[in-house]
């Protein structure tokens, strides 16, 4: 962590006899994404030590949060993975359906798992993308971002925002599916995702440059990645094949048929495998879900969780007031507290939330799953050169906004 | 079964235990915290080895005032539980759990910053979210949500 | 953008060319500079991307250093923390400079009204165009550098000489 090395215990003496060098690295740095620091105590290129630090992008969801409704904190949600901010979405919702005790519709199980792994499809690209711009091959970047395009236009008729979604109620989601969608969903997905990865593939997968650059870059033990407490691509990575979608199986993912993809070294080299894998999964599991999608209601039949319909409320006066009593009240949600975690695309995500009765949370707080791969930044760049410290940034898929929070 | 057995190993420092929305929960004294988590750690049929998440709580007027919660996943398992301490306001201290598993360093100090819970023995408990230089703990209940203390530009 | 050559008042006009010429020249080569902080930057990124494709406008090189840039996109959610560090980019760009606030966090801190936000960047460097949204569409962007062209060609003053706003 970040106790500082001694330099003379495992006989690394510096180069040229000289004092090691501390710079400085950002928040303002084009690979840092904008948000993060790092201090680095370098001799020559290789780095002795290194300290980062965050909080750049603190915007206090918590704060916020208590003192919301329920339903306010969805789009309080959506700016912590801003990447893939339907999963968060998802987990959100099924933390606090978790402690009403709601048994959500099976036609919605199914779209969460759609939209999740639609979300985890972007994520991964644009992980991939920036992470190869960093390292100076910024097609990738373009040939990724079509697909993404696509994918936010579905996003966009799903719920009216590219980005920031909202998507999920307690006890359901915003509205239905549109009409077609999911036929146009799985066009994206036979038609334009597969053909993108293709392509990114064969200009990196057995690219000399590619491999020779990122193999071995920020390699991490199974052991020592477990003990740091990392999660999702990056745990797998190092060979652990740890995925809450199998382990701890939510929503309906015990019924579809997929694999975990692992690694063996834990590298960025890894890492990126990995993602392009989970990414071809996640296709599957889209497909499937699609194929066996339920219908019936998206919403669960409960007027204590669910809001009244609007053309009731145009006309009749019990469904106003209680339209007006949700709204300014929020649901009512019992006391108690739970711990729910959702496999994201980096990692566990998880809600603590604790109420205690009232219409808005007493306290939530995010487990995001950057927060211990940055601690592990350090672990995975000491010793080693300091532009691989760009790569392996980049490969750990570091989202501020989750981060900070 | 998880709760039986730290029942059975420490019965006088758990205070009390539930298994409220399918979630185990110990409740325990703080005095010997790092004994505990060392044993959900080791001990063979527990294998507590993630340490997910940690954070305080702040109970505003009940006595003791601050929760410190902690999160853990035994990977071999597949089991979860949580582990929380109460703290009493005038004397916000908990031993450190960094020697059992190095990646709670960032937690701890997440907690220290947000609620100023005292982490004894902790490397190197700084601010981490906040920057230096900002005078008390946001999170708690009695800071006011929109109390700002400007480092740049115009006093609010 | 012929020089001409009548006596009459030549000095007046030539300079008054001149100066538009290189509002001209500057208007089709702005390098922007993205101070993405946020889930802003991801639209930042649209914008940059291959769909909607800045370089249509000229303003594609995107230059992460402070001294090369024009523009200063400010995109994302400052908070107290990374303040003083965007005052210290502006301050070193050099002149003229242009600043643009994308969306509702950079412009009025947005739906965070709490202790870490800083309430919209205008209250430590001037803003030129405001983009509404959370977060702006790409064509929100476009749309501002657009406006900044614009402010270019006409020669309207920029918001620094009209700051601090009383
Ligand atoms: S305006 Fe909205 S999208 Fe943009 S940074 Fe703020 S919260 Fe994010």
């Amino acid at each position: 962590m970040a106790e500082p090395v001694d330099i003379t215990a495992k006989g690394e003496t510096p180069d040229l006899q000289a004092e090691p060098m501390l710079i400085n690295i950002g928040p303002s740095h084009p690979a840092t994404h904008a948000t993060l620091r790092f201090h680095a105590k370098l001799d020559g290129e290789t780095i002795l030590d290194l300290v980062p630090e965050f909080g750049y992008l603190h915007r206090g969801f918590e704060k916020e949060s208590e003192a919301s409704t329920w339903t306010q904190v969805v789009p309080y949600t959506d700016r912590l993975n801003y990447v893939s901010p339907l999963m968060n979405n998802v987990g959100y919702a099924m933390a606090v359906e978790k402690l009403c005790g709601i048994e959500i519709t099976e036609r919605c199980k199914y779209v969460r798992v759609i939209v999740s792994e639609l979300s985890r499809i972007i994520d991964h690209m644009v992980c991939i993308g920036t992470n190869m711009v960093d390292l100076g091959a910024l097609t990738n970047f373009w040939y990724f971002w079509k697909p993404r395009e696509e994918v936010y236009k579905l996003i966009e008729e799903l719920c009216g925002q590219r980005l920031t979604t909202a998507y999920t109620r307690i006890g359901g989601a915003m509205a239905d599916l549109p009409e077609g969608w999911t036929d146009r969903v799985l066009a994206v997905c036979r038609g334009v995702i597969p053909g993108c990865i293709a392509d990114v593939n064969a200009l990196l997968t057995k690219n000399r440059i590619f491999i020779e650059r990122t193999m071995g870059a920020g390699p991490i033990t199974a052991k020592d990645a477990i003990a740091l407490g990392f999660t999702g691509p990056c745990l797998r990575a190092a060979g652990v094949p740890l995925d809450l979608r199998k382990d701890e199986p939510y929503l309906v993912y015990d019924r579809f048929d997929f694999d975990v993809p692992v690694g063996e070294a834990g590298d960025t080299c890894d890492r990126y495998m990995v993602r392009m894998e989970e990414m071809r999964q996640s296709l599957r599991i889209i497909e499937q879900a699609i194929a066996k999608l339920p219908g019936g209601p998206i919403n669960i039949d409960d007027p204590r969780f669910i809001l009244p319909e609007k053309a009731l409320v145009y006309e009749n006066i019990e469904a106003l007031m209680n339209h007006f009593k949700f709204i300014m009240e929020g649901v009512k949600v019992p006391a108690g507290e739970v711990y729910s975690a959702t496999e994201a695309a980096n990692g566990e995500l998880g809600f603590y939330i604790v109420s205690r009765g009232g219409g808005g949370p007493y306290k939530i707080k995010v487990r995001p799953p950057c927060f211990p791969l940055f601690q592990g930044i350090p672990h995975l760049v000491k010793g080693q050169m300091i532009a691989d410290l760009i790569a392996v940034l980049g490969s750990v898929n570091i989202i501020a906004g989750e981060l900070d929070r | 079964m998880v709760l039986d057995r730290l029942r059975a190993r420490f019965p006088a420092d758990v205070v009390s235990v539930h298994s409220d929305f399918g979630d185990d929960t110990a409740l325990v004294r703080r005095e010997r915290i790092v004994e505990i988590l060392a044993f959900l750690r080791d001990d063979p049929e527990l294998l507590f080895d993630f340490a997910m998440d940690l954070t305080g709580v702040d109970y505003l007027g009940e006595e003791p005032r601050f929760e410190v919660v902690y999160h853990l996943f035994s990977l071999e398992k597949k089991r979860r539980v949580r582990i929380k301490v109460r703290l009493h306001e005038g004397d916000p201290v908990i031993d450190t759990a960094v020697p059992v598993w190095p990646g709670i360093d960032w937690y701890e100090r997440e907690a220290w910053d947000m609620y100023g819970i005292v982490f004894r023995g902790h490397p190197n408990l700084k601010r981490i979210l906040m920057f230096e230089g900002f005078e008390g703990h946001p999170l708690r209940k009695d800071y006011p949500k929109a109390k700002r203390q400007p480092t740049i530009g115009p006093e609010e | 953008m012929a020089v001409r050559h009548e006596k009459d008042g030549a000095s007046g006009y030539a300079l008054t060319t001149l100066e538009s010429m290189i509002a001209w020249g500057r208007k089709y080569s702005l390098y922007p500079f993205t101070f993405a902080t946020a889930c802003c930057g991801i639209e930042v990124m649209g914008a940059f991307g291959t769909h909607y494709d800045m370089s249509r406008f000229g303003a594609e090189v995107v230059r992460f250093s402070p001294r090369q840039a024009d523009v200063l996109l400010v995109a994302g959610t400052i908070n107290y923390k990374m303040a003083p560090v965007l005052k210290r980019i502006y301050d070193q760009m050099l002149e003229p400079r242009w600043v643009i606030s994308m969306g509702a966090c950079a412009c009025s801190g947005g739906f965070y009204n709490n202790y870490t936000v800083l309430q919209g960047i205008d209250k430590i460097i001037p803003v030129d165009v405001y983009i509404p949204g959370c977060p702006p569409n790409p064509e929100g962007i476009i749309d501002a550098v657009v406006r900044i062209q614009k402010i270019i060609e006409t020669g309207a003053p920029r918001a620094a000489e009209r700051w601090p706003i009383k």
